[in-house]
Parts: C-alpha cells; structure tokens; sequence
C-alpha cells in the first residue's frame, strides 16, 4: 500500500477513503450528487438511507463493481491508499485484492466449501498447497466458522445455512487479506441469530479491516458502526459519529429518517 | 340450455379436442414404431451389425453405415463443440451492445431455420469443390457441424445466461478477469444446459441424410471408414438405399436399420435428460 500523500489537516490519521466531489450517473440520471466523504481506517462507516438513494452506488465505487452495467460513469475523485482507484493505470483485478466485498444475498460457488475460500488465491496463481491450506483455515477460523465446517470442507457449500453461507462468503473475502472489507446489506437475508453472529463479527474484524457497510436496519447501524453517513435521494445529507447521527442530527431530514417518519 | 350449461359443453369440447392434440402424434409415433419392431426385431442380430453390404439382402449388414455414422457424429462434435462455445461466449459476455450485436444474434437465430438441404450445397461448393475433400468424412462432418452450429450457440448462450448474476459477482470482486470468471464459473455452472443442447443437435445431426448426399456419402461403401479422409456412408442413407429396392428383404433390412438408428438418437435424449435434471439439482 503506497503512503496517503495528501494532508489531512482534520485529523492526524491519515484517511483511508477519500472522496472527493464524486457525481454517479446512470446514462441520463444522475444517482450521485457532489459526494465528500473521508474514511478512517479500522473504523466501521454505515452508509443508511432509503432505497434509490445511492448507498449502494456508492459502496460499488469503491470496488468498481459497477463497471460493468452500460452507461454508468462517475466525476470527481475516489482515492483509497493514496491512489485515485479510476486513474487509468489502476487495475480493477488489483483493486479488488485490497478492496474486498460481501453481497447482499450470500453468494458461494456451487462448488466446495474449501474452493470457495481458496478460489482467490487460485485465480492469483498461488499453487503452494500448503499455504492455501493455512489461508482457507486461518480465514474460516475469522469468520468463526471452522469448527462447524472443519470435517466437510469438502462438501458442497449449498449444503450450509444462509447464515453460515455468508459468513463462507466473509472468509473467502478475507483470504486475499483486503485492507477493506465492502458489505452491501449482508445481513438482510438472513435470520436474528445470524445477523447477530454477523454483528460480532464485524466488531471483532475492524480491528485488522476497515468496513463499509450498507444496512436497511437502523438499530444494526447503531450498534455496529463507529461513523454513520445518511444518504437521500443521491444526496449526502448528514456524515458523522453514529452516536451523534442517531442521538443529536443536525439535519431535520436525518431525524425524520431515522425516528421512522419516511424510508 | 342456460348459459353455464353452455359454457361447460364449451369447456369439456376443448377438453376433449386437447386429449386428441395430445395423443395424435404419440399415437401415430407408436403405430409407426411397432410396425418397424415388428418387421426388423426378428432381424436385429449381432451377424447384422458386424456384417458388411451385399447384394443378398441376408448378407447384407450395417456395419459401414453404423460406423459411418459414429464417425460422422464424432469429428462433428469435435467441430462443432469449441467454435459453437467460443461463440457463444463471445455473444453473451464480450460482444459491445448494439445495431452490430442485434444483427448478429437475429442472423444465427435464422440459421437455425434453414433447410439442411442449403446447408448441403453449401458444404458441396465449399468443402467438397473449393477445399478439395471430394467426397469424405471430414467434408461430411463440416457441413453437419455448420448445420448443428446454430442450434449449439443457442443453447449455449441461454445456459449461460441461466448462471446466476451473483456468482459472477462474487468472482469479479474477489479480483477475478473476465477470462477467469468464464472459465472457472460461468462455463462450469452451466456444464449441463451446454451438454443439453449440443447431444439435441447431434441427434439432428445423426438423422441428417440430404445434406450428407449432397456433399457426396455414398450409398455403397464396401468397408469401414479408417481416417477422416475416406469415403462412407451414414445409417439414413443405407436405409433409403434399402428401402428403394425391390426386394422384400433389403425393406426388412431397412426396418433393422431404422431400429437402431432409433436406439441410438432415443438414448441420446435421455443422456440429455438426464444431464439436465442433474445439472437442475447441483443448482437448486
């Protein structure tokens, strides 16, 4: 990872995420409006909002995923590490090592529980069966699921729940050891006690992982993330601590949004 | 009568008119199949299978065809399988949207529709005259494989499109190429719909005569077919050579052939079937 060269007169640390007047549009519409945002590392950052507001074109920016629908272009500037990550030198397939992500629905390969985890370093062309091996073992025991799935790791991963399919889809993120971790509401398919071992381990993973998660649910915001951003209608409204986004907003329509008026 | 009482007579007519729909060509199949069982099962013997052609309809055997036809069903598969895939892959996942796009996908759609017969002439010209094959395998298993291309990058590009958007996902965000993604995800998931339709094309394939008379099969081939560049003949073009005689003999013949060319395109469905339902409960 390249040093952030530029100053932070906010704060000390330097950011891991900087976005800088970021506009997103799909052909004609416009999904992104003058974006600012800066992102501490090891932190966790929720992004809420109603649907079409744009969280989740945010969150897909900063992984590029969202290269591939037609017509889709952005303006302005996405630095992670120091890098603006749409320059033309930065290749996605690189990017994606450093920023990895966890989708909404949990989404394994129809293949075996230890493929899915070593698919990663597979397409990196790691052949060291031994390392792979320590890898898939060392990111399953992350995710708290090793124990569970120790004896099968040759079975199939359909064979799972919801809730330990996503978390096979958290350890195969973390086994190309990302500096960011991107979940795109992973929790919104799942059960209470999955979402609840979901929770912990988001706390636990901040420690090594800066986080970017977008939620539906509101309370999941307040008790995962250390900063919470509200997005409306493409729009940033309000970016701050989570305790003070959920206890003391300053905008009328975060208040509205999060007492449950409209969303 | 009331007006329900009509519209119930209404509603069991068309009940009625479906069953016959239903049944008319399963009906008409069964009589057919039963007529050849009956003439060509006494027949079927393994002397008939090993045996070459003769001008003795008792002699006479299907060998050279039947293995005219494996041939033939083989070099096609090994044509048609690596350009119908690459094509489809290329439609589906590389090609840029637009006027060029369209066109394309209507004109293979199309290609499906033409008659094997213009395919024939095609190969004649083509591969048989312009290539110089003459009359052999290779010539004979090109023209199948342009016929069967159609039919293949259909159904490949619908297995591809049945792979699931998220699996794709996953693999592009854990920094996977496109290239990867093909190779390692989409083509694996959609293994069975592929297999599908390439065993449904070759079965056409196996059943094809005119274009294969066309591009030079021969009626009478004295021996088995032992490189891609002799001549041969296929199952369908003995039986109508058989059939065309006027001894009653060679007409059973015909039947034994017909049999077999039925085994042979029935348990080609049911491997496609079967590889479908299977395909089906990976996926589920």
């Amino acid at each position: 990872m390249k040093e952030n060269k530029k100053d932070n007169t906010e704060s000390e640390i330097p950011y891991l995420i900087t976005v800088q007047n970021l506009n997103a549009f799909y052909s004609d519409f416009q999904a992104l409006k003058n974006i600012n945002l800066n992102i501490k590392p090891f932190t966790v950052m929720a992004f809420i909002g109603p649907s079409g507001c744009g969280k989740s074109t945010l969150i897909r920016i900063f992984n590029r995923m969202n290269d591939y629908i037609d017509g889709f272009r952005i303006e302005g500037n996405v630095i992670i590490s120091g890098e603006d990550i749409y320059s033309k030198t930065v290749h996605t397939e690189n990017l994606r090592k450093q920023v990895g992500m966890v989708f909404q629905k949990p989404n394994p390969f129809p293949k075996s529980i230890f493929d899915n985890v070593a698919y990663g370093l597979k397409i990196q062309g790691i052949k060291d069966k031994k390392f792979i091996e320590e890898r898939v073992e060392k990111s399953l025991k992350q995710v708290v699921l090793w124990d569970e799935v120790k004896d099968n790791l040759k079975k199939n991963a359909y064979g799972l729940s919801g809730g330990q399919q996503q978390r096979l889809c958290i350890a195969r993120t973390l086994a190309v050891e990302p500096s960011i971790v991107l979940m795109d509401e992973p929790t919104s398919a799942l059960d209470p006690i999955s979402t609840a071992k979901i929770e912990d381990l988001i706390f636990e993973l901040k420690n090594k992982y800066t986080i970017v998660i977008v939620t539906h649910n509101m309370q999941q915001a307040a008790r995962i993330s250390d900063q919470t951003a509200f997005f409306y209608l493409g729009e940033m409204i309000e970016v701050g601590k989570t305790q003070q986004i959920f206890t003391n907003p300053k905008q009328k329509r975060t208040e509205n949004y999060i007492s449950g008026h409209f969303g | 009568m009331t007006n329900i009482q009509l519209n119930r007579a209404k509603d069991k007519m068309f009940a009625t008119w479906g069953v016959v729909s239903t049944f008319f060509g399963i009906i008409l199949l069964a009589v057919f199949i039963i007529f050849i069982l009956y003439d060509g099962l006494p027949r079927l013997s393994w002397q008939f299978l090993v045996s070459l052609p003769s001008r003795k309809p008792e002699n006479a055997g299907v060998y050279t065809a039947m293995m005219g036809t494996i041939w033939i069903l083989g070099l096609t598969l090994l044509f048609a399988l690596p350009l119908g895939i690459a094509a489809a892959v290329y439609l589906e996942e590389y090609i840029p949207k637009g006027k060029f796009a369209t066109i394309l996908e209507i004109n293979i759609s199309n290609l499906a529709g033409v008659p094997s017969i213009i395919y024939g002439l095609l190969g004649l010209q083509l591969f048989a005259r312009t290539m110089k094959f003459g009359g052999n395998l290779l010539a004979g298993s090109f023209t199948l494989s342009l016929l069967i291309l159609p039919i293949i990058i259909v159904a490949t590009r619908e297995a591809i499109r049945a792979v699931p958007s998220s699996i794709k996902d996953a693999s592009f965000a854990l920094g996977a190429t496109k290239w990867q993604t093909i190779w390692l995800q989409v083509l694996p998931s959609a293994f069975g719909g592929i297999m599908t339709g390439l065993i449904l094309a070759l079965s056409r394939a196996v059943g094809e005569a005119a274009p294969l008379i066309v591009v030079g099969a021969l009626a009478y081939v004295p021996f088995a077919p032992k490189s891609p560049m002799d001549e041969y003949s296929v199952l369908p073009i003995q039986i109508f050579n058989w059939i065309s005689r006027p001894q009653h003999g060679f007409v059973v013949n015909a039947a034994a052939a017909i049999i077999i060319l039925l085994v042979i395109t029935f348990t080609m469905n049911a491997i496609a079937v079967f590889l479908r339902n299977k395909h089906q409960k990976k996926t589920n």
